[in-house]
């Protein structure tokens, strides 16, 4: 090979492999992203039964039941409830009224089936969206308390 | 008294900093500055030690009129995590980081006394001005020397999660690794302000190349550790932003690593290496920013003040933009060299470069994605694992598949067909050791077989290569051990880093498909059983711990060899903060672990008791713990070159 053909080589290499590394993460970006919402936009945008999603708001005063390991709670965005199923571990910080995001999809029967309910790590800590979610819906009264 | 001893260093520190910055980056050509700057580094250290040093104290006597300690301390907290307090939060984590910024600048003018004078002084003056930029930022929006009047009797407590060993571990090795790449970035900025780059060049920037590279694997797989046995999730990597952000520094470090000994023994791809150098470290600064501003939602996200973040991505956007104009403007006055054929060592080292360049890329649009989208059009989503695993895993894979090769091949121009059949030995005995696994669990996981085929492939491949070397099978056995034990410290340390990988890739291969995992319900003397194992629960008794109340389930498992242990887990409610933690209990059996964690108690004496069976899962950490020692190794015979930079290549066998 000359020169130019070996220098042509390596480069074509390279794009291919550039080429192929930018697909996957287009692909990857369009089908494995998990879209938040609260309950309300859940119960507006008709989010279908079985997609992956995350829910965020705040555990309803007075909703969670426990069973062995099984828990069932509710939760709130001032406007709309929604029903939520966990089979597993609460995490430490799990309280009515305080904010949460959990992972799940919405069930056939219009509740919740959790995957994981997502800890905090400080007890003045909530998650962005759901401060940010619970502002859009004037139902932010902490002020100051987190962020 | 001390505390505004400690405040006046920092600032006199902060006043050195910028002093030497300015003067090191106008009068870099005379040769007395550097005299000067190395002095200059040194009083950097000092000062910032001392204001270090009156914080501890300062948390070590429970000082309360300090509103630092007051806020993250308590007076009955064991000594140890008093200490830790003081980096357990956004001041004090600033101002380790700026120390452990100051004592590499201490380092280089230390070590750096062969170096070019005006080198020398143009590093020292990139370090300055980082320091100076950064102690500023500590001192204006961060000051951890605040006092307050009246002092409390009694300081707020360290948030319970943090009251760990893993505080006084993870943030120092993280950091190191971290700080340790603004080294390179100086060296980077030097070369492309002096326009001078040559195989010197590289042989000065790799030990701290390999340094901050060694620091950072360690602080890395020390965190993931830490999230795995305190935050009770089970989990060992949640591809979380904050994790993503000390991973991106770590592959392009990696890359960094390989390009720089391309550059040291060929004088070739100097623009790459220059360009990964200031890569590295702007990734580094990224991750600072995305810890401390709270930008991103994460594990590691503390109630913050968006101001810090508006100026922490001020000062990013300086150093990163100024770094990258610079390149944009030097980087055609470095002079290209080396020639090669695409399949050779420098093929093999650009092809590796390739995919952790791709890689790096693939986390950072992954972590950046959702801030993007949401600024564009308001959508909040979450990038999480299936991402992560998608692209990251099909990035890695050929990565893996052609690793082996590297080490075998010769720089210029390479055998693909005779390496092929060195490494045919290796190729067999991975896909025995994989086919042996499955026959053994009989499990049938999809992508199980080829990952730990990999990771056998990797492992075994590395140590070919050691074989191969010391001629085993091809002279006698004693010649073979003693052309092993002759073998240079560096050929040892490239193949225990890869085989490391290798040991890596099996545990977290082996951790994903054959965990097993039980949630239940147990009454005192229920046993339930998970992967052979039967734990019998005892029942729950009350302690006292020193700032603590704990409830602890004592377990007694009984492994399939009938041995028979006993764990504790408990659950802790933190007097001063009322916060509730889990502490989970691991029990290892060889390179496995059995995890159990102890849920609310419910109204009726029952307890809701989560097992874990983690196969292999200590795997993950030692093939950590392998590679960094692989790092240290390599510096440990390094160090004799540092100080004679004279062209040595004729003298140093092939790596």
């Amino acid at each position: 090979m000359t020169r130019k053909q070996k220098r042509l080589a390596i480069i074509a290499g390279l794009g291919a492999v550039l080429v192929v590394a930018a697909g996957l993460i287009f692909v990857a970006l369009r089908d494995q992203i998990v879209f938040f919402y609260s309950p309300s936009e859940i119960h507006e945008k008709a989010i279908a039964a079985g997609t992956p999603i995350r829910l965020g708001g705040l555990v309803k005063q007075g909703s969670w039941k426990r069973e062995g390991e099984t828990s069932d709670f509710v939760v709130t965005d001032g406007a709309t409830d929604m029903s939520v199923h966990y089979v597993g571990l609460l995490p430490d910080l799990f309280r009515e009224g305080q904010g949460v995001v959990i992972e799940g999809s919405v069930s056939p029967a219009g509740t919740f089936a959790a995957t994981n309910v997502l800890a905090k790590h400080d007890e003045t800590y909530m998650p962005r969206e759901v401060v940010d979610e619970l502002k859009k819906r004037g139902e932010w009264q902490r002020e100051g308390a987190a962020l | 008294m001390s505390i505004e001893l400690g405040h006046f260093a920092l600032v006199l520190a902060f006043a050195i900093s910028a002093i030497s910055a300015v003067t090191g980056l106008v009068f870099w050509k005379r040769e007395t500055i550097a005299g000067y700057l190395q002095q200059g580094a040194v009083l950097q250290l000092l000062l910032v030690v001392a204001a270090f040093a009156a914080l501890v104290q300062a948390f070590v006597t429970s000082d309360f009129s300090l509103k630092l300690a007051a806020e993250h301390a308590n007076s009955a907290q064991p000594l140890i995590y008093k200490i830790t307090a003081v980096w357990g939060n956004h001041e004090g984590s600033m101002v380790l980081w700026v120390l452990i910024l100051v004592i590499m600048g201490a380092g280089v003018a230390a070590f750096g006394r062969n170096l070019p004078k005006d080198l020398l002084s143009l590093v020292l003056s990139m370090q300055s001005l980082l320091a100076a930029a950064f102690l500023g930022f500590t001192l204006f929006t961060s000051n951890p020397f605040l006092r307050l009047s009246p002092a409390p009797f009694e300081g707020k407590d360290l948030n319970p999660i943090l009251q760990d060993i893993g505080l006084a571990i993870h943030p120092p090795l993280l950091y190191t690794g971290y700080v340790g790449f603004s080294v390179c970035f100086s060296f980077a900025i030097a070369a492309l302000i002096s326009g001078r780059i040559d195989a010197a060049w590289a042989r000065w920037v790799r030990p701290w190349t390999l340094f901050s590279w060694a620091f950072l694997t360690l602080g890395i797989a020390m965190g993931s550790y830490w999230a795995y046995y305190e935050l009770g999730w089970g989990g060992w990597w949640f591809w979380d932003p904050v994790e993503n952000a000390s991973f991106m520094p770590w592959l392009a470090g990696t890359a960094l690593l390989h390009s720089a000994l391309v550059m040291e023994k060929r004088n070739a791809l100097k623009i790459w290496t220059v360009f990964l150098a200031i890569i590295t470290f702007s990734l580094s600064l990224l991750g600072t920013f995305m810890v401390r501003s709270g930008i991103l939602t994460s594990v590691h996200t503390f109630a913050t003040d968006p101001t810090r973040g508006m100026v922490i991505l001020a000062l990013l956007a300086a150093f990163i933009g100024g770094a990258f104009s610079l390149f944009a403007f030097r980087a055609s006055a470095l002079r290209a060299g080396g020639l090669f054929a695409p399949i050779s060592r420098e093929g093999a080292l650009i092809l590796n470069n390739l995919f952790l360049a791709a890689a790096t890329v693939a986390v950072l649009v992954g972590t950046l994605y959702p801030l993007l989208l949401e600024a564009f059009t308001g959508e909040t989503i979450s990038v999480g694992a299936p991402f992560f695993n998608l692209t990251f895993g099909a990035i890695m894979a050929p990565l893996l598949i052609i690793l082996p090769f590297g080490p075998f091949l010769a720089w210029k121009r390479g055998d693909l067909i005779g390496v092929t059949q060195r490494l045919a030995g290796a190729a067999g005995l991975a896909l025995f050791a994989a086919v042996l696994c499955f026959a053994l669990t009989g499990a049938s996981v999809s992508l199980a077989p080829l990952g730990l085929l990999l990771g056998f492939w990797v492992a075994f491949g590395a140590l070919a290569e050691l074989v191969d070397r010391a001629k085993f099978f091809r002279t006698d056995v004693v010649t073979s051990f003693r052309r092993l034990f002759g073998l240079p410290r560096t050929a040892w340390a490239t193949a225990l880093a890869h085989f490391g990988l290798g040991v890596s890739v099996i545990g977290i291969v082996a951790a994903s498909a054959w965990q097993a995992e039980l949630v239940t319900t147990m009454t005192a003397g229920q046993v339930a059983t998970i992967a052979g194992h039967e734990v019998t629960f005892s029942g729950i008794a009350h302690e006292e711990g020193p700032n603590y109340a704990s409830d602890a389930g004592t377990f007694q498992v009984r492994a399939p060899g009938g041995e028979i242990r006993t764990a504790v887990a408990e659950r802790r409610v933190y007097v001063q903060s009322r916060m509730p933690t889990t502490e989970a209990s691991i029990l290892t059996y060889g390179f496995s672990q059995l995890y159990l964690q102890l849920g609310e108690p419910q109204a009726d004496g029952k307890s809701v008791v989560r097992l874990w069976f983690k196969p292999y899962v200590t795997l993950i950490w030692l093939g950590c713990l392998l590679m960094a020692g692989a790092g240290f190794l390599s510096l440990s015979y390094r160090r004799l070159r540092i100080g004679a930079p004279q062209p040595s290549a004729s003298r140093v066998p092939a790596e």
